[in-house]
């Protein structure tokens, strides 16, 4: 974990397009080491496609992704993780889940154990480490996602939607989540449309509205005075799409 | 009915009196066929969910021929490896016809497309599933076979149930490369076959229904522990 | 339950499977004989057997199919011995080189079954020649073997002789392609007549309406030879113990053991060495 940082990304001209339709157009956008990126708009606007974008598991029509160090893809993923709206969790206990990404990047079994056994206390999982991950509760689920990204300490982090599912108690364990990883010097990139969410976390904002970038500016300037027609709107509570 | 209430009691004094050579010829068609579905097992899992996940030209053909060969004619698998084996054959040096061994050889080039196109299925359904969390946790196509095996596992019992079950019922295959040879290569099966040609048909059908109460046994007990597991597992 | 437990165990069924299998057993020592489902199904083998192993520790594995198949089996080498009943065909194995020492060791004989109601009235006629003209008359039900096996190059010699030629006849003359017990069985289904031979006809319980309805004429007798498979070409083959039994069948304990054989009292195989 030497070498040079992943970050700052770099978004240039970023179209995708499915079945003949434009689903996200041109984003040119760039995302440095240790910000909280709060993605927001209206259902549709494009917001998880763009985390997909970024993270590697969707291909752009048109456009380019930049990361700062040119490194293999095996290399950049594992510097990178992703926080699902429903984590896919394995059909093992919690800890052999934490475990398994480590396992898949080399990790040698005694120091598996010790850094899986280590996120899940991080996120108050210790008492469930044994315990099959498919039998907890959907909050205890998000959280043992968060520790099987943490584990990675991965330089950027995306949050789709992860606490739209959730009831309070654990949409603040994520958010508390989301405080450690920044602590922790980790790039968030979040998507929510719980906009008091996005005021208690946020540096930056980037507004999407019909698969296009209307705003990325930071938290207090889209809160205060956005520039759009489309983001009062939407900031005011009105039906926008 | 007076034929099926005969062939019900002959099969009950059969069992009860533990009779040796009944008992010589179950134990010897459950060590074919296990170890048969074992070998099919080794081999068809991981082909199976190779075939599923690998990304190649001919992989719709490769997937053709073994939705096909399924049903294989066990008849045509039990020529082919009695050619194979005779020692006019390729492999006649080995002195394998004729014996037990050769019936697992046969049973298992049976079952292993069944293992490994069932398991193509059921791997490739979880891959829609897991595909964005594998890929996003640093899993790649081929990392992810042992990883879907796995997680698979419940899934995968039946199908391996489904080759015991069609291993445990041939009867065309082993006759050929086994020579139902009494005492030692005499299956439950081959044994039922002999039986219906002598005439004796309330034997071989005594003998049809212990084979068919074993075969709810084997599935019975593996459903079981499958089931308390997954219970356990989510 | 964990993945690795789940994996040992896996592989220790396998292993155990295997070893099983593998296992050496007492009666390692042992010939595989080709020889007739006829033979099988009259239940010789499981008399004759125990006493020859017992007496030699040899165990004879017995393939039963049909003679044609039997000297098939010889010609690739898959057996040690043949003990088969077709004189044309074992000659003919013989002069090609794929067997040695062809000996007689015993015959039996064919009977005619068919239905109690005997709708062609052949019973009792002494000449089977007659039989099967009359069964051809009629169009009366005949179930053959049509499997190529010693019973049924016998049954079409008959036919032959009679001057008829059966698959000309229409649907009377119904080809089963299948060894004796299940000829028999099908035959009892549609109440057709059969050739078959003595010894499995004693042991068939699924009669039915079946009955004998001719037997004794001297073109009916069924002779067993035993020939040994040809030890010079391939060189796995395990003569000498097969000769063993091959000299034992033949020799005047083997013929005595042979004569013993008896179901419900009759005899069923007359010994034929050195005739």
């Amino acid at each position: 974990m030497t070498a040079a940082s992943i970050l700052p990304l770099s978004l240039s001209g970023l179209s995708y397009s499915a079945a003949g339709q434009s689903l996200l157009e041109d984003v040119t956008a760039e995302f440095h080491a240790a910000r909280r990126i709060l993605v927001l708009g209206p259902n549709g606007a494009g917001k998880s496609l763009l985390l997909r974008l970024c993270h590697g598991l969707l291909a752009p029509s048109h456009g380019t992704i930049r990361w700062n160090a040119d490194l293999p893809r095996r290399e950049l993923r594992r510097r990178q993780a992703m926080v699902f709206q429903r984590p896919v969790m394995l059909r093992r206990t919690a800890l052999a889940n934490v475990e398994y990404p480590l396992a898949l990047a080399g990790i040698g079994r005694a120091e598996r154990r010790h850094c899986a056994t280590e996120a899940l206390a991080h996120f108050g999982l210790a008492s469930l480490a044994q315990r099959p991950a498919r039998v907890l509760s959907g909050g205890e689920q998000q959280r043992l996602a968060l520790a099987r990204a943490w584990v990675m300490r991965p330089e950027i982090i995306y949050l789709d939607e992860p606490t739209s599912a959730l009831d309070p108690a654990a949409t603040y364990a994520v958010e508390q989540a989301v405080q450690d990883f920044h602590a922790a010097g980790t790039t968030v990139v979040m998507s929510t449309h719980d906009l008091s969410q996005a005021r208690r976390l946020a540096d930056e904002v980037l507004f999407l509205c019909r698969g296009r970038l209307l705003e990325h500016v930071p938290a207090s300037a889209f809160f205060e005075a956005p520039a759009s027609a489309e983001a009062r709107a939407f900031l005011a509570g009105e039906l926008v799409w | 009915m007076t034929d099926f209430s005969a062939a019900l009691s002959l099969a009950g004094s059969l069992v009860f009196q533990l009779d040796h050579r009944l008992i010589a010829i179950v134990l010897l068609s459950l060590r074919v066929s296990l170890l048969a579905v074992a070998l099919a097992s080794v081999f068809g899992l991981p082909l199976g969910a190779t075939v599923a996940l690998a990304r190649f030209p001919g992989r719709n053909a490769i997937v053709l021929v073994l939705n096909a060969f399924m049903g294989l004619p066990p008849v045509v698998v039990g020529l082919t490896i009695y050619l194979l084996l005779s020692r006019a054959g390729p492999l006649g040096p080995l002195g394998m016809l004729f014996t037990p061994t050769a019936m697992v050889v046969a049973q298992m080039v049976l079952i292993l497309p069944i293992i490994a196109a069932l398991t193509r299925q059921v791997v490739e359904d979880l891959w829609e599933e897991y595909s964005e969390q594998l890929r996003s946790l640093g899993c790649g196509r081929a990392q992810a076979v042992p990883t879907l095996l796995w997680d698979g596992r419940y899934r995968l019992a039946t199908v391996i149930l489904a080759g015991f079950g069609r291993a445990s019922a041939e009867v065309g295959a082993v006759i050929i490369v086994g020579g139902n040879v009494a005492g030692f290569t005499r299956t439950m099966t081959t044994a039922i076959a002999l039986e219906t040609s002598r005439g004796d048909l309330p034997l071989a059908m005594a003998l049809g229904l212990i084979l068919i109460t074993l075969t709810i046994a084997v599935n019975g007990v593996i459903q079981l522990v499958s089931q308390h597991a997954r219970r356990g597992m989510g | 339950m964990s993945r690795r437990v789940f994996l040992q165990g896996l592989f220790a069924t396998a292993i155990a499977a295997f070893a099983m299998t593998g296992t050496p057993r007492a009666e390692d020592h042992f010939i595989t004989l080709a020889s007739t489902t006829s033979t099988e199904q009259s239940g010789l083998f499981e008399y004759l057997i125990p006493i020859f192993t017992r007496e030699t520790h040899i165990t004879v594995h017995v393939v039963a199919v049909g003679t044609g198949q039997a000297l098939q089996i010889g010609e690739r080498g898959d057996a040690d011995a043949l003990l088969v009943h077709d004189p044309a065909g074992e000659q003919k194995f013989v002069a090609d080189g794929f067997g040695v020492d062809r000996r007689a060791v015993m015959h039996n004989d064919f009977v005619i079954v068919g239905p109690k109601a005997d709708p062609a009235g052949i019973a009792k006629t002494p000449d089977v020649i007659e039989v099967f003209r009359r069964i051809a008359a009629a169009k009366a039900p005949f179930g053959s073997r049509g499997d190529d096996s010693g019973t049924n190059r016998m049954e079409l010699r008959l036919w032959k002789d009679a001057g008829i030629d059966p698959k000309q006849g229409g649907s009377w003359y119904r080809e089963l392609g299948s060894g004796m017990g299940p000829t028999l069985n099908t035959s009892a289904g549609m109440n057709a007549y059969t050739l078959a031979d003595r010894a499995t006809w004693a042991n068939f319980k699924n009669r039915q309406d079946l009955v004998i309805l001719v037997q004794g004429d001297k073109r009916l007798l069924n002779p067993y030879s035993t020939i040994l498979v040809n030890p010079t070409r391939f060189p796995t083959l395990k003569t000498a113990d097969a000769k063993i039994w091959h000299d034992w069948l033949v020799s005047p304990h083997g013929q005595e053991v042979i004569a013993g054989y008896k179901i419900n009292g009759e005899q069923l195989f007359f010994g034929d060495a050195g005739k």
